[in-house]
């Protein structure tokens, strides 16, 4: 085996999970902390590339600012989209049916919306840092790979930060343990979990214009990150943010070398051996409580 | 009607079953076979999907990989040695059933929504498994020749017709099943594991067994209603195998018809079906995918029990003024 191959698909395969960790950052939220199923989750990802793509292209502006613009919206929308699921079923205990079932829609409605506005053309975007590389030694780092890294250890710090520092963060992770006790002390836990799942949208802004930035986007890309998202918030334990952090190091590496020495078609059925492996051998992930 | 038995039902099934078919035999378009097959693939799969998901409450996001994986056991088998369509049905039904039953066996004894997002994945995967399989065709797909028309016991019967036939057959079948399980103690024990599981376990009720039970019928359904699927397509392609209509119709259409009782999915099927075939004619798929979708969300929203909870609200409405 050459060991410079190795080296370098372990050092992308870093990169690769530091991005996966972005785009599983908003599902460990939802899904990890409120117990929300947001298999729709990936199409506000690709939503948000596609929103970075179209002000690229016409304006020029870089696709990381734009995602940072359009933070509000999405929280927006975000909290929009959690009054909807809580009223319609997560009041009447219904969320495990028709709730699963709605987020599908979603999903679906989603991609397909996309399908007709844009096509089914493979977009891209345009950066300074897309193209070079910097060399360290034999190991080579594209930097279209670093700066979406950099920006997702950023985003993980700064929601780590919210949820153990901050008064709102910590009623979240009370709300996923307790929502009883938590209404005790005079919170209300509907606006807790508002607000935490408008950040879980949130973050799919900036998900989506990194995931522009490594790949050109089509609005069935994201039904491959279902897959994905899940096994690595399964894998890392449900709702601890370091976990799946260190779930999708992993899943990025073991991916990138079956991509190197088995060929890239191989690579979507990594994430999902990985999470039935979970599922059966520990449900509760490598951090979980 | 609810005092009507299974033995009579089935001969009320066979009865309607055989008028269709005689009125299909005597119109004799080759396009209405076509289009009223593709209905008929929908009732089975929504009918498969409402066995567990809607008896049992735990949604499966993956019918088109079992639909698949049916529709390629027949690719395989016709590779090495071409078989009959109904022992192709056979086969695929026991592939299907199997996966679902390992599915279930790894993720039922877990939360519902482990179950939910394991079939979304399985989809992914199996494809991926296809697409880099080359001996069922890989990524190009494979294809196969459809013969004219069938001798069978000295008649030659058009082979689409006789593909509809089938597909009739397996309706049939798969509408007597699911009503009686609605009816069975078997039926009475998923709407246990539905309405409350905890209770249901505390109560002595073998959940995981009746779980597996569930999914395996379903899964082996829905390959069933894939195994044909070659034959009647002539050229399978990964793409369409794993069409994602075939996994949000299975979904909506119980939903939309009415989840608790087989009437809905059927009805569901026939109206979202039917719609479709128009639509793809007149306006363009993509938009008809998006009219789906959107009727979906909007009945879960809206019409949580489906058009069958609708009619009973009026009928209820009706009765006591």
């Amino acid at each position: 085996m050459d060991i410079g191959l190795l080296i370098n698909a372990i050092a992308a395969g870093l990169l690769l999970g530091a991005f996966y960790a972005a785009v599983t950052a908003g599902v460990s939220i939802s899904f990890g902390m409120l117990d929300i199923v947001n298999i729709a989750h990936p199409a506000f990802i690709i939503l948000g590339s596609y929103i970075a793509y179209f002000f690229n292209t016409n304006y020029g502006v870089d696709p990381i600012l734009i995602s940072i613009i359009a933070l509000p919206a999405f929280y927006a929308l975000g909290a929009a989209v959690y009054q909807v699921y809580y009223q319609s079923f997560e009041r009447r205990g219904q969320e495990s049916l028709r709730g699963l079932a709605f987020f599908f829609g979603l999903l679906f409605v989603t991609e397909v919306s996309l399908i007709l506005v844009f096509g089914v053309d493979y977009r891209y975007v345009e950066a300074a840092y897309i193209g070079p590389s910097i060399h360290i030694g034999i190991i080579d780092l594209p930097l279209r790979m670093l700066v979406p890294c950099v920006v997702s250890l950023l985003l993980f710090g700064a929601i780590e930060l919210f949820v153990t520092r901050t008064f709102i963060g910590r009623a979240v992770k009370a709300v996923s343990q307790d929502q009883m006790a938590l209404q005790l002390m005079g919170v209300d836990p509907i606006k807790i979990k508002r607000i935490a799942f408008g950040i879980s949208i949130a973050t799919a802004a900036v998900a989506g214009a990194l995931l522009v930035i490594i790949q050109p986007v089509e609005p069935s890309v994201g039904r491959e990150y279902i897959g994905r998202v899940f096994a690595i918030c399964v894998l890392g334990g449900l709702g601890s943010m370091p976990g799946t952090l260190i779930a999708a190091m992993l899943l990025g590496v073991v991916e990138s070398l079956t991509a190197t020495f088995y060929g890239p078609s191989w690579a979507p059925a990594v994430a999902f051996g990985l999470l039935l492996l979970t599922l059966a051998f520990r449900p509760a992930g490598l951090l979980g409580r | 009607m609810s005092s009507v038995n299974t033995a009579k039902f089935s001969l009320i099934t066979i009865a309607v079953g055989a008028v269709v078919m005689a009125f299909a035999h005597w119109v004799h378009v080759d396009y209405l076979y076509f289009a009223s097959y593709t209905i008929l693939q929908f009732i089975v799969l929504a009918t498969a999907w409402n066995i567990l998901g809607g008896y049992c409450g735990y949604v499966n996001f993956g019918s088109a990989a079992f639909f698949a994986m049916g529709a390629y056991s027949s690719v395989f088998i016709h590779k090495l040695y071409p078989l009959p369509v109904p022992l192709l049905i056979l086969i695929g039904g026991i592939v299907s059933g199997l996966v679902g039953f390992g599915m279930g066996y790894l993720t039922l004894r877990l939360r519902g929504s482990f179950f939910a997002i394991a079939t979304l994945a399985l989809a992914v995967v199996l494809q991926t498994l296809v697409v880099n399989w080359d001996f069922v065709g890989g990524s190009r797909g494979a294809y196969i020749i459809r013969p004219e028309e069938l001798e069978f016991a000295g008649i030659t019967i058009n082979y689409i017709e006789y593909l509809f036939g089938l597909m009739l057959l397996l309706t049939m079948i798969a509408l007597v099943t699911a009503r009686t399980i609605e009816r069975s103690q078997l039926g009475f024990g998923f709407a246990t594991i539905r309405d409350d599981e905890l209770a249901a376990e505390a109560s002595g009720v073998p959940t995981l067994r009746l779980k597996l039970i569930a999914t395996t019928l379903s899964g082996a359904f829905m390959g069933m209603a894939g195994a044909p699927f070659p034959y009647y397509i002539g050229y399978l392609q990964p793409s369409s195998a794993f069409g994602l209509e075939y996994a949000v119709n299975s979904i909506a259409m119980p939903m939309i018809g009415g989840t608790t009782s087989w009437v809905g999915p059927l009805i569901g099927a026939i109206l979202l079906g039917s719609a479709q075939q128009y639509a793809t004619v007149t306006i363009s798929s993509a938009v008809n995918l998006l009219i789906v979708g959107l009727m979906l969300v909007g009945f879960v929203i809206i019409a949580p029990n489906g058009l069958i909870g609708l009619v009973q609200g009026w009928r209820r409405k009706w009765r006591q003024p």
